[in-house]
């Protein structure tokens, strides 16, 4: 078969049928995919849920969705919030974390959803925090322990090496009670913002 | 034409990132890992199959004068098309590759593979190309990110060779990799000669 | 043409043999080693046996790494390492490293500075980067913890982890603590946490002078670097004393006049011409007080001296010196 010459009218042709083509294609394979990928993130999510709350047959309510993207699954066994660093500025940025508390507000585990964090640095944050290492925030409660960093004046370890990454992560987990369990959260300077919502939250959870 | 030769030039002599020096976005970007280097040259490999594969068929009917456009749609809806698959049926891929998946459109691996040869040759041939040409990626990501992540965590594919303390971070940062792909250029051009 | 005879017979043009001036790349390594020996006493005096052991190795090893890449990997026929050279960047590198730090970190520091700063690209007047900063900046990346655990100064005896650590000066003020930074004094001894040979800036201003009074280096570039981070954070600190320190803290504190003596006048990886120098200086202390303030790094003295290094390149291209009979040529054509 011969080149097709460079007319207007070839030219027009041949980009519009490869472009509907192709439309047309991925039309079709998104068609297929929808179902699968959405049941994958639900159940990921689902997976997530009753990990940070450490119950695997936890039934999962609709979340309570607020303005900024948080979203509150409050459950019988405690109620798990998925929340983002408030202010964007952690190392890769879209630090979004589960937090799961139990009904006094105890942190009962976290799972991080999606991170941009450094490998080997700041992506460790996946385990870091977790029981027996040496970040270790479970069992902590925004409204009793300060969770800021040491070098901000607070009680948990921050990340060798990644202190931004861990504020980061500590003020999601902030940003998270505070959705769940009220209080007046003031993000902008970690340790002063502790101290304010601190007595906010007490009171809150107290009545 | 000689197949075997087209398969193995893009492994050895035309090695697309350490002869040719092309693609170098992804190869820096995404080899912090064995694993993930390998991965990503694997994903790259199944794009630049098909893309050779489906230009080589209509490179005829693609007049000269818009012929990159139509090369860069064709390249975009299969990254899409992978990418959409990989979410629905591979999950595990998607959480430690889901990021870099989009870039694969931008690699210049598989645009010029696509103007240089596919746009040249018959499908069987292009074909070959884009396997050769892949392979040559991901032995090449593979290598890269073994080094990176061996001097940067004393792991390789999960294995621990050494003691994570005693890594150099750099190498798993941005610096690391490229003086590690600097001296690992080294190393091949004197090995070939 | 006259103004062209007139100056011609200002230059006395011989036949050879010409008189050596004497200046050699031996003479002038040394010199900076001999400048560097006050420092080095007051390392030793305030951190002991460990400062002892870091030096040593480092200046042993970048020696020994020099001699074994020249002689295996470039397979070289003049041995380069009797210039000195390589025993002032083992010098350097050790000044630059904490002096607890393990003796394998140090190798590595080595290893880097000479093998990827200084012999990949052909050896001494070739590389683009100082070389002791490449092996710490690497270190610093590499190995983040032990690189920023600073020993107290006043442990003769302790080797390694066994040392008390201590904030430096600069660490404090990234934290936020202005009230614990030390005083004056106390920064210009050097009775301060640090690597080892940054925290004394009396003994390092002592070798400062013994360079300028042997002609071994001129006094843009430190002139320049000190007198740009005192008038920038002079001025912040006019502003706002709450949040800023007092320049001397920026001048004394951290690395600054090691690094404005002795790492940013590195022969090969600093501009040639005195206007060239001047820029060169300025822009480094403004990037150090840049990264220092708002970086996340406490510390930028080494991170702007190899960012400037980079453009040294570029800063020659633009202040090359007059050829002679230039202005002339210019003036001419208008």
């Amino acid at each position: 078969m011969k080149k097709l010459q460079s007319t207007w009218y070839n030219m027009v042709i041949v980009l519009t049928l490869i472009c509907a083509i192709a439309s047309g294609v991925l039309a079709y394979v998104n068609n297929k995919t929808q179902g699968p990928i959405n049941a994958i993130n639900q159940k990921n999510l689902e997976d997530g849920i009753r990990k940070v709350l450490g119950d695997d047959k936890v039934a999962i309510p609709e979340p309570e969705k607020l303005e900024d993207g948080t979203l509150i699954y409050r459950t019988e066994k405690g109620v798990a919030v998925q929340s983002v660093d408030p202010l964007n500025a952690s190392f890769g940025g879209g630090l979004t974390v589960l937090t799961g508390f139990d009904t006094d507000g105890n942190i009962k585990g976290y799972t991080i959803l999606k991170t941009a964090e450094t490998p080997g640095l700041g992506a460790k944050a996946d385990t870091w925090f977790q029981e027996g290492e040496r970040g270790c925030i479970i069992g902590m409660n925004p409204s009793k322990n300060k969770m800021a960093v040491t070098k901000d004046g607070g009680e948990v370890d921050a990340i060798t090496a990644s202190t931004i990454t861990s504020r980061a992560f500590l003020r999601a987990v902030n940003a998270a009670f505070h959705a769940a369990f009220g209080g007046d959260v003031d993000v902008c300077t970690n340790a002063s913002a502790q101290q304010k919502s601190d007595e906010g939250a007490t009171e809150q959870v107290n009545n | 034409m000689n197949y075997l030769k087209v398969l193995f030039n893009g492994i050895v002599k035309e090695n697309p990132t350490f002869v040719l020096l092309l693609g170098m976005c992804p190869t820096l970007g995404t080899t912090s890992s064995a694993l993930n280097g390998m991965s990503m040259g694997l994903a790259t490999m199944a794009v630049l199959i098909f893309s050779n594969l489906i230009i080589s068929l209509i490179k005829n009917l693609i007049p000269d004068m818009v012929r990159i456009p139509a090369f860069i749609v064709v390249i975009a809806s299969l990254v899409t098309v992978l990418q959409m698959l990989i979410k629905a049926y591979a999950p595990e891929v998607d959480k430690s590759l889901g990021l870099f998946i989009p870039l694969i459109v931008v690699n210049c691996i598989i645009l010029g593979r696509a103007e240089a040869f596919a746009a040249k040759n018959n499908p069987v041939a292009s074909v070959l190309d884009g396997v050769g040409m892949g392979l040559g990626f991901t032995i090449a990501l593979t290598l890269l990110g073994a080094v990176r992540e061996i001097l940067g965590t004393g792991h390789v594919f999960g294995v621990e060779l050494f003691s994570e303390n005693y890594g150099a971070l750099v190498f798993v940062l941005a610096p690391g990799a490229f003086i590690a792909l600097g001296y690992l250029i080294a190393v091949i051009n004197k090995i070939r000669g | 043409m006259g103004s062209l005879t007139q100056s011609m017979n200002k230059l006395i043009i011989s036949l050879s043999p010409h008189v050596h001036g004497g200046d050699s790349v031996q003479k002038n390594m040394y010199g900076v080693c001999l400048a560097l020996v006050p420092a080095l006493a007051a390392s030793l005096a305030f951190f002991g046996v460990g400062a002892a052991a870091v030096l040593a190795t480092s200046v042993l090893s970048c020696v020994f790494f020099e001699w074994a890449i020249a002689k295996f990997l470039l397979k070289t026929e003049r041995c380069t390492i009797c210039d000195g050279s390589a025993i002032l960047t083992g010098l350097l590198l050790g000044f630059n490293l904490p002096s607890n730090l393990p003796i394998w970190i140090v190798l590595i520091g080595a290893l880097v500075a000479i093998g990827i700063g200084k012999m990949t690209f052909g050896g001494l007047g070739c590389n683009p980067f100082n070389p002791a900063l490449v092996g710490r900046v690497f270190l610093l990346i590499s190995f983040p913890v032990q690189m920023t655990t600073w020993p107290e100064p006043g442990q003769l005896t302790a080797m390694g982890a066994d040392a008390v650590t201590a904030a430096t000066p600069l660490g404090l003020l990234a934290a936020g603590r202005i009230d614990e930074i030390p005083g004056a004094t106390d920064l210009l001894l050097g009775n301060v946490g640090g690597s080892l040979g940054e925290v004394s800036a009396l003994a390092l201003l002592l070798g400062l002078a013994f360079m300028l009074w042997k002609k071994i280096i001129t006094w843009h570039i430190p002139i320049s670097i000190l007198s740009t981070v005192a008038v920038f954070t002079g001025v912040l600190y006019l502003i706002d004393p709450t949040t800023y320190v007092n320049p001397l803290v920026h001048l004394l504190g951290g690395g600054m006049i090691l690094g404005a003596c002795y790492m940013a006048t590195d022969y090969v990886t600093s501009p040639m011409t005195r206007k060239g120098q001047i820029i060169y200086g300025c822009s480094i202390g403004f990037l150090t007080v840049v990264i220092r303030l708002w970086g996340a790094y406490p510390e930028g003295m080494s991170f702007a001296i190899l960012i400037m290094n980079a453009f040294t390149p570029l800063i020659n291209t633009y202040c090359k010196p007059k050829r002679f009979g230039e202005m002339a040529k210019k003036g001419g054509k208008k």
